[in-house]
């Protein structure tokens, strides 16, 4: 066993220990809303606290991807593109995750799974765009092309995280605002309580520790597989 | 030759090759018009004002119109040998980028400006509109194509090619075409421009951004 791998071993422990810690907060802590009519909803609004981090994450993993993809048309170091990838990869689980909780919730509050809100359109079409980001990646072969090209994208869909986070201000949606609005307004913008306001960041704290120790067991397994890549590729041209 | 001269020498080139064939000129205008009268058949039975979706469909004709224009557009230089020869020549990378999306924005404008009329007529409109419509039209194109041609470049070298153009295109592209359905619906609607300020602004934005991003971003694309 390496030095980097107990210190992969020991943060993964530690997103480990502390999404248990958010889950146990999260059902046994955190008091119910009390702008809420119905027990359904008050008890959905629980998935608010998994569903924000995650976007959270999402968000994180793409700005992460978008800045090693300079870094990498920069100094065209390999170290930079697998950064990249393995946080694009990273960041569509992630945001997948964030619209399957958003429908989950969505279904008891607005009485449907999803809705063409811009907010969410916007949402849909970011993701999107990370799938294509990973097609792209999938139909070049030269190895020093694709990831010339994929720096390249995820800095112009990285675009989309601003205008995203824009959407929901500049347009008349449906999706509550949680974060920079503080008084009971048109867009759904409620206050949050001293207890709500804990549990809440202390998930968004274990998401983006989680994030950060499933990144480098990506990081490290990409650099595994290209060694073996490197390896066999010596072995077929001796 | 200064550097606007090498643009349009690239511009000039892209023309005459065009109009030796015409052949894409006339693909994307049938293909355009195909777009609008398959949307007029699947909404038809449906829609109570034709009106409401009069800019959605024309903005859809000249997404996929432009898709066709842009996926030649590199794939003819690949195809007959000439990024090559593109490459070799004494210009600025980015006077190459310009040159071809000028040429692209040139090419789907055109396209648009003859299908405005057409449109005009299927959907009873008033030609009044003309003016205010080539106006939305040409910012909304000029967004389309300036990302579209960094992509097109981008495309013409992964396995897919042309399949892989419009996954990577459609979601960016967005914004743009949101904004310019906004501002055609808003001539339709006789809206005031005050009204619809803010999309006017978010398309001149985003039409400023994709342009200086590709620019900046095709010296490394076209790096071989």
């Amino acid at each position: 066993m390496t030095q980097g791998d107990r210190w992969t071993a020991i943060l993964l422990a530690l997103a480990g220990l502390l999404m248990v810690v958010a889950i146990i907060l999260v059902f046994g802590v955190a008091p119910d809303p009390v702008n809420l009519v119905t027990p359904l909803e008050r008890f959905s609004q629980r998935i608010f606290y998994f569903h924000v981090p995650t976007w959270w994450v999402g968000f994180l993993a793409f700005v992460v991807a978008a800045s090693a993809g300079l870094l990498y048309l920069i100094t065209r170091h390999e170290r930079w593109d697998v950064i990249s990838a393995s946080s694009v990869e990273l960041g569509v689980a992630f945001t997948t995750m964030g619209l399957i909780t958003g429908s989950i919730w969505a279904k008891p509050t607005w009485n449907t799974w999803w809705t063409w809100d811009p907010r969410l359109t916007t949402a849909a079409i970011g993701w999107l765009m990370y799938i294509g980001y990973l097609m792209l990646r999938g139909a070049i072969d030269n190895p020093e092309r694709r990831a010339r090209f994929a720096a390249v994208f995820a800095i112009i869909a990285f675009l989309s995280v601003p205008l995203n986070f824009m959407a929901i201000r500049w347009w008349r949606t449906i999706h509550p605002v949680v974060i920079g609005s503080s008084s009971a307004d048109a867009q759904g913008g409620f206050a949050l309580g001293p207890t709500i306001q804990m549990v809440f960041f202390f998930c968004v704290f274990a998401f983006t520790v989680l994030y950060f120790a499933l990144m480098v067991l990506r990081v490290r397994t990409e650099w595994l597989a290209r060694r073996v890549e490197h390896l066999k590729q010596r072995i077929i041209f001796r | 030759m200064s550097y606007l001269h090498k643009v349009f020498a690239i511009v000039a080139k892209d023309v005459t090759a065009e109009l030796r064939t015409r052949e894409m000129l006339s693909s994307m205008f049938v293909f355009s018009l195909l777009v609008i009268f398959i949307f007029n058949f699947a909404f038809d039975l449906r829609a109570e004002n034709q009106k409401t979706l009069a800019p959605g469909v024309l903005w859809v004709a000249i997404a996929f119109a432009g898709m066709l224009g842009l996926s030649r557009s590199f794939i003819m230089e690949k195809d007959r040998g000439s990024m090559e020869g593109l490459l070799l020549t004494p210009v600025d990378r980015s006077a190459i980028y310009f040159g071809k999306m000028l040429g692209n924005f040139l090419f789907i404008s055109i396209v648009a400006i003859i299908i405005l009329p057409v449109f005009i007529v299927l959907f009873n409109l008033s030609a009044a509109y003309l003016p205010l419509l080539v106006g939305v039209m040409i910012l909304g194109v000029f967004g389309f194509a300036s990302v579209g041609t960094l992509f097109s470049a981008m495309a013409v070298h992964t396995r897919a090619r042309e399949v892989l153009l419009p996954i990577l295109l459609f979601p960016v592209i967005i914004p743009v075409m949101l904004a310019s359905v906004k501002l055609t619906a808003a001539v339709l609607d006789g809206i005031p421009f005050a009204d619809v300020q803010n999309w006017f602004s978010l398309l001149v934005a985003f039409d400023l951004i994709f342009l200086a991003l590709s620019f900046m971003l095709f010296d490394y694309v076209m790096e071989e």
